[in-house]
């Protein structure tokens, strides 16, 4: 097999890793934002949900999480689904687990924000959703843009974990393919790719910082 | 009628009692200085006053609105939803510690609520801003950002933003506490130019000259009451021990 075909065979894997990546964000980030009201939320019912489903997210491995999702609609409740739930559990499991680090994230950076700037948009008169919205998250993006970037980057690499369930995607092929080959160069091949994808996730994000740069 | 009138108002925190029955009323127009020690309630007071605080007990009422009263055990109540909707568009409140959005431009930050809250157009509320910006000498600031000001010109960026929504009061809650001498100088200025607008003004503020020479009324504050209110000219040559034990250091300026 030629480094030409293990390419061609790769980028079909990394389109797959491309999708569960962009899916996950989409989804995920706003979730997020909901979850982190959800643990700041003054009922202590809500409040508790989220601080378990946070606290569970984080504390088990996102692998665990992956064959949970997959299996356990048959193996708990002896549900059949078809075999393209694979990738559907793949958009679950992320989704849900990113959101709960998302939320955290959007927690720390709506708890950094002066009490002043609540206090300056309800004398003005403006409504809770205007002052969350046109106030308080453009400046609360900011300052997690940081935090968010390192997520991100964690994001790619992790959607490499979609090998645990077998769906094809990039990790999961160049696996295949050095077997078959007995072979170190699609597991190389894959991390140049990978770390391509990162190196091009890392600019954007810098490119977004600075845009943001024009105020302090 | 008054403006403003607060009755028999009480505040604690926790077990501090911060206001312990104080009384004060404002006529359309009138400039009134809460001038007193730290820690006497000046700020509390603006703060109950502009609805950023609840009071416990006591009054609170705007023009003909009641804002807060007693119930019959003496619990302050407050009023419906739409009621204080309608009474936080009566006054505007200057802080401290400015309070402008840092990632609006100066023009933004006096106009947004113009056009987001007060719904008035865009066109009109641009021609409201530079109109403002231009009479606290900043038409040539509309396009920077908060942070590329001194504190002064913040400040003044706060008072037009203040005074875009129209308000019939202004409270300001020590203006000048954050600032220099040369800017504190700026910002007085541009106070006592606002005379001419005829809006009521309630300033808490330690610039005792300045208090003397802009109030139609002074109130001097110790300890969670009012100790001495009247004219300047009667409080601060008042008799009152606590009260020239207050002014002590500053009559040799005044």
């Amino acid at each position: 097999m030629t480094l030409s075909q293990i390419v061609i065979q790769l980028l079909e894997g990394l389109i797959v890793s491309v999708r569960i990546f962009a899916i996950t964000l989409l989804f995920s980030l706003p979730l997020g934002l909901l979850v982190a009201f959800g643990r700041m939320s003054k009922n202590a019912l809500i409040n508790g949900l989220t601080k378990v489903y946070i606290s569970i997210m984080r504390g088990t491995p996102l692998m665990l999480q992956l064959f949970v999702v997959y299996y356990g609609p048959y193996y708990l409740f002896n549900i059949k689904l078809s075999p393209t739930y694979r990738n559907s559990a793949v958009y679950i499991g992320f989704i849900i687990n990113y959101a709960a680090y998302f939320a955290e994230i959007y927690r720390s950076g709506i708890q950094s924000m002066p009490i002043g700037q609540y206090e300056a948009a309800e004398i003005l008169g403006y409504s809770k959703m205007q002052t969350f919205f046109r106030i308080i998250l453009p400046q609360v993006i900011k300052r997690i843009l940081p935090s968010v970037t390192n997520e991100i980057i964690t994001l790619v690499k992790d959607t490499s974990l979609a090998f645990s369930i077998s769906v094809m995607e990039m990790f999961t092929q160049a696996k295949a393919l050095s077997s078959s080959q007995t072979s170190m160069t699609p597991l190389i091949v894959a991390g140049v790719f990978y770390y391509i994808f990162n190196f091009v996730v890392a600019m954007v994000m810098e490119k977004a910082e600075k845009k943001l740069d024009y105020y302090k | 009628m008054n403006l403003l009138e607060m009755k028999n108002v009480k505040k604690n925190f926790g077990n501090l009692r911060v206001l312990k029955d104080i009384s004060i009323e404002v006529a359309d127009g009138e400039i009134v200085s809460i001038i007193g020690p730290s820690g006497s309630g000046k700020s509390t007071l603006l703060r109950c006053a502009t609805l950023l605080e609840t009071l416990d007990s006591g009054t609170l009422k705007y023009q003909d609105k009641v804002v807060a009263e007693n119930d019959s055990s003496g619990k302050a109540v407050y009023a419906d939803k739409e009621t204080l909707k309608q009474v936080k568009s009566v006054y505007g409140l200057v802080f401290q510690q400015f309070n402008l959005f840092p990632h609006w431009n100066v023009l933004q930050n006096v106009t947004d609520a113009v056009i987001n809250v007060q719904k008035k157009p865009r066109a009109e509320a641009e021609k409201i801003g530079r109109d403002l910006l231009e009479k606290m000498g900043l038409s040539d600031k509309a396009g920077y950002y908060p942070y590329q000001l001194s504190g002064g010109q913040q400040q003044r960026v706060a008072i037009a933003r203040a005074l875009a929504l129209s308000p019939k009061v202004l409270f300001f809650d020590e203006p000048t506490s954050a600032l220099d001498p040369e800017l504190t100088g700026e910002v007085l200025k541009v106070i006592k130019s606002l005379k001419d607008l005829n809006i009521a003004m309630v300033i808490v503020t330690h610039e005792m000259a300045f208090a003397r020479d802009i109030s139609d009324k002074v109130i001097f504050m110790a300890d969670g009451v009012v100790v001495e209110r009247g004219s300047a000219e009667e409080v601060f040559n008042s008799d009152n021990e606590r009260m020239k034990a207050f002014l002590g250091r500053y009559k040799s300026i005044l």
